[in-house]
């Protein structure tokens, strides 16, 4: 067996034991906390009990949503910092963040939002959706001739939604706003099991088909010339990965609003503890991302318990903290 | 005598001619390279040295004329294969990433990958050692390649596409950079590839004299035309080289090779 094979399997296999006890300990927490072996009790034994409605139809979505949405979100940011050979780009950088909250907000402002349950996560994969579309049909026709500017348009697409989102909201009533600025801000909740599986499958499927290509991304990673001449089909290789990372990226925002920072850092974290190679960088961002965003939802929601924070703003938080102490120590 | 020569050419190139918007960065290239022979390209900045090379790989593509690579045309080979057959080291590459030597010169063994292979075989573990023992850095095996000294990382870029086993070896000026033992060092390493592995070389280079000592065949080049294709004898006089480079040199021979050699005057 190759050397390196056992390797992966053995982070692999921490990095989901880590995963598993931090999302037993985020089901016991919260605003009403329940011990460990009262929370094994319950979930076997009382199944008619409050707690037990607690746990399942609160608690656990929250943690599906957020192994979903930070592993999809660590994931984009793998492919895309890979593909554009630039450490500073992350998922929102082509502009699909934006697309999805003018998608988002423009549903709000005209109420489209009360119609039925998931039509902010519609309205969200529509505005997402044809930022995607822009991006690559102007792609197709050859107008973007190399990947820099492929990413320049893409911050230049970031720029206009978000001038239009900012021209939305000027332009809304108060209470709209509010309901905008707190979608804005992130959240894992999500009321719809049937969205909440969907994201998971999405999620979990992006990550199967990216670590296929995880080799691929290696060779990528040399540049466009040396990929070519080791025998990889480059444009072919680079459209599957950035369509990935696109349908990654947008399901991800529509459902749980624009959690910043997941998709940059993650990856940069995992990489300096285990190396550049994408066969590992890729499931371990994955789980990573999953569990740094389940704790950040935890603290969310039990620093000023019975109130709750926007993820988003704990992720930056503590996400920034924890990175620059982890750079200065390396 | 020509068919005997044509049937021995792992490269012939007939004819071609690349342009980008209505200019031509090569017209007209004509060459033929026989097995285990080292070709040295010189010519003047910008004369379609390194679009030679790009032009045989595919990389730029040719609008007019032929490449056969072992008597079949170049596009009948599909795109893996093709990078088992030719190699190139490309002067442009950056060394930034951290990661460690090995697993760098496994990359070179993509073009043997099979479709759903996650981990490299023991034969790419072999070939990325036995790559690591030709060129002499088994020390440097599980180093940093960002850590490495330029001459250090140019062997490892050489290392890298030899894990790739090519039967020709393209090179663009390796020994950039490098002070005289590195660029010896570097040619000692291709001569030895030429006369070890049966490996044919084409490399471009800038210093005329050591092209003039380790190539078996030169060939000139201007504006993207071949000005004179030979032996280092019949391309390095003073009249090719003023005509090309427009700089005035004596033609000399070094003592001890007695091969060529040009020496710059200054004005």
């Amino acid at each position: 067996m190759n050397q390196k094979a056992i390797k992966w399997g053995i982070t692999f296999s921490i990095l989901l034991i880590i995963l598993f006890s931090v999302s037993l300990i985020a089901l016991s927490m919260g605003t009403m906390n329940i011990s460990m072996d009262q929370l094994i009790w319950i979930l076997f034994n009382q199944i008619d009990s409050t707690e037990y409605t607690i746990l399942m139809e609160i608690r656990l979505p929250r943690i599906l949503v957020g192994i979903a949405v930070g592993g999809a979100l660590s994931l984009a940011g793998v492919i895309l910092q890979a593909v554009f050979r630039n450490p500073l780009v992350e998922p929102y950088t082509l502009g699909i963040s934006g697309g999805a909250a003018l998608g988002v907000s423009i549903s709000i402002v005209f109420s489209l939002n009360q119609l039925y349950a998931m039509s902010l996560p519609f309205f969200g994969m529509i505005g997402a959706g044809c930022v995607i579309l822009s991006i690559y049909s102007l792609n197709a026709f050859g107008v973007i001739h190399n990947m820099q500017r492929l990413l320049l348009i893409g911050v230049m697409i970031s720029f206009i939604s978000n001038s239009l989102f900012m021209l939305i909201i000027s332009l809304s009533k108060s209470e709209q706003m509010h309901i905008i600025m707190f979608w804005t801000m992130g959240s894992l909740e999500e009321p719809n099991r049937v969205l909440v599986y969907t994201l998971l499958i999405v999620s979990l499927l992006g990550c199967m088909i990216t670590s296929i290509y995880s080799v691929d991304l290696n060779i990528l990673s040399l540049g466009e010339e040396d990929a070519f001449h080791l025998g990889l089909h480059v444009e072919r290789v680079r459209n599957i990965l950035l369509i990935m990372a696109s349908i990654l990226t947008g399901f991800s925002v529509s459902i749980s609003g624009i959690i910043g920072f997941v998709g940059l850092v993650v990856p940069h974290f995992v990489r300096l503890f285990f190396g550049s190679d994408h066969r590992t960088v890729i499931i371990a961002s994955y789980i990573t991302g999953g569990i740094f965003l389940i704790l950040c939802d935890l603290l969310a929601r039990t620093i000023i318990s019975p109130m709750e924070l926007p993820v988003g703003i704990v992720t930056g938080l503590v996400g920034g903290l924890i990175f620059i102490y982890a750079l200065v120590k390396k | 005598m020509k068919n005997y020569e044509q049937k021995h050419a792992v490269l012939s190139v007939n004819q071609l001619s690349c342009w980008q918007s209505s200019q031509f960065q090569l017209k007209n290239i004509s060459l033929n390279i026989s097995e285990s022979c080292c070709v040295g390209i010189i010519g003047p900045n910008g004369s379609g040295k390194t679009t030679l090379l790009k032009a045989v790989t595919g990389f730029i593509p040719s609008k007019s004329g032929r490449i056969y690579y072992c008597n079949s045309p170049i596009e009948s080979y599909n795109k893996q294969n093709l990078s088992k057959e030719i190699a190139i080291v490309l002067q442009s590459t950056e060394l930034d990433q951290s990661i460690n030597v090995e697993d760098y010169i496994l990359l070179g063994r993509n073009p043997y990958r099979k479709r759903w292979q996650f981990w490299e075989s023991e034969q790419d573990i072999q070939a990325a050692e036995a790559a690591m023992r030709f060129t002499q850095i088994e020390s440097l095996r599980f180093r940093q390649i960002n850590a490495l000294s330029g001459g250090e990382k140019q062997l490892v870029r050489i290392a890298r596409a030899l894990a790739q086993d090519p039967k020709l070896f393209l090179l663009d000026e390796p020994t950039n950079h490098l002070d005289i033992s590195h660029q010896l060092q570097i040619l000692t390493l291709l001569n030895r590839l030429k006369r070890e592995k049966k490996m044919s070389i084409m490399i471009v280079l800038h210093d005329l004299n050591l092209a003039s000592e380790f190539c078996d065949e030169m060939i000139l080049m201007r504006n993207g035309k071949i000005v004179i294709m030979g032996t280092p004898k019949e391309v390095l006089t003073c009249q090719n080289i003023e005509s090309v480079y427009h700089t005035q040199v004596v033609e000399g021979k070094n003592p001890v090779s007695k091969k060529p050699y040009v020496f710059l005057v200054s004005e």
